[in-house]
């Protein structure tokens, strides 16, 4: 057995339940994956349980509520001038939200090409895309608050408890994108200037970020399904 | 095997999932704009959401490409939640039938469930 060929012990079958157990019990570095990358799935992780526990929350709240539930489909419809069409903006914010997954996963992909220009404008048209999908979603608040009078201890089409965990769910996740598009343009200017190639010469880093930017978006996935859709 | 520079597969692969993505979503959208109710409603939301998830995490993410330890600790734990929801669906119809019983039908009786 020469040493230093295999990278952990559980080399020898990795997707095995017996390269898991060699893995964790191999009494060094049990994930080979940079650190940074780990490190942020175990934030996803938490975050995950964050998400999960308020759309819990909301779904408890909503299958024990007496008062009518307000029709998804119909608060959140939007008239262009004619008859109201049903979810429309949601569904305009879905598209934007995917689009920009997809620019993220092909400047992940440049990244490691060594394309940094490339890897830098599709960073920059992910950002774009977040930063539509926030102004949207500001829109929609404005157009629930002002227009529709929701406020999160009651609404004038039913159950008091829609506007409070509509608010904190969406808001959260709005929260989310706004941070997303930050840690996008901060990566993405350091990808321009060529840090990682005079650093660590790697784009692991582009790699971390689009995790964070395609967890967002799994999570409108959720938000879209059992806030939107039920 | 032991260094590979990272996560990098072709091109093509991102193109599909991107192109899928979109169409299941135009299918989720049209679960409501058709109008399906009952449980033929849940069942669609939950297919084309599930599909969303599994693409979402397992191309862009790249968990189908990492190692069976990474994959377990990424997605065992929350198994928690599916207990979780499970929980609160019980609790949720208790609290549900006391307040029936004790403030009578709302206003919901009929959409309710």
């Amino acid at each position: 057995m020469s040493e230093a060929v295999v990278s952990g012990p559980g080399d020898l079958m990795p997707d095995s339940a017996g390269g898991v157990v060699a893995d964790f019990s191999a009494d060094r570095q049990t994930f080979h994956v940079p650190w940074g990358k780990a490190m942020m799935w175990f934030f996803l992780l938490s975050d995950t349980f964050i998400f999960g526990c308020f759309l819990t929350g909301y779904m408890s709240v909503r299958m024990a509520v007496r008062d009518a539930w307000p029709v998804p489909s119909e608060v959140f419809a939007l008239s262009f001038g004619g008859e109201p069409i049903p979810l429309i903006l949601i569904a305009i914010m879905t598209f934007i939200l995917i689009s920009s997954s997809g620019t993220m996963a092909m400047a992940v992909n440049m990244g490691y090409r060594g394309e940094r220009n490339k890897a830098f404008w599709l960073m920059m048209a992910t950002a774009a895309f977040g930063a539509m999908f926030v102004s949207m979603q500001a829109f929609e608040w404005t157009k629930l608050i002002v227009d529709e009078g929701v406020r999160p201890w009651g609404n004038p089409m039913g159950a008091a408890q829609f506007g409070s965990t509509f608010f904190m769910i969406t808001g959260f996740h709005g929260l989310h994108v706004s941070a997303g598009v930050i840690y996008l343009i901060v990566i993405g200017r350091r990808v321009k200037s060529g840090f990682y190639d005079r650093t660590r010469g790697n784009y692991e880093m582009v790699e971390i970020t689009g995790l964070y930017w395609h967890f967002v978006d799994l999570v409108w996935v959720f938000i879209f399904a059992f806030f939107y859709l039920w | 095997m032991a260094h590979e520079v990272g996560q990098q597969h072709p091109i093509s692969t991102y193109f599909l999932v991107w192109g899928l993505l979109f169409v299941l979503s135009f299918f989720s959208y049209m679960v409501d704009y058709l109008d399906f109710q009952g449980m033929m409603r849940w069942a669609l939301i939950l297919l084309f959401m599930f599909l969303k998830a599994g693409l979402i995490v397992s191309i862009f993410m790249h968990v189908a490409w990492e190692r069976r330890a990474l994959k377990v600790v990424i997605l065992g734990p929350p198994i928690a939640l599916l207990v979780l929801i499970l929980l609160m669906t019980f609790e949720s119809d208790y609290i549900f039938l006391t307040r029936i019983t004790f403030f009578g039908e709302g206003a919901a009786a009929v959409v309710h469930h």
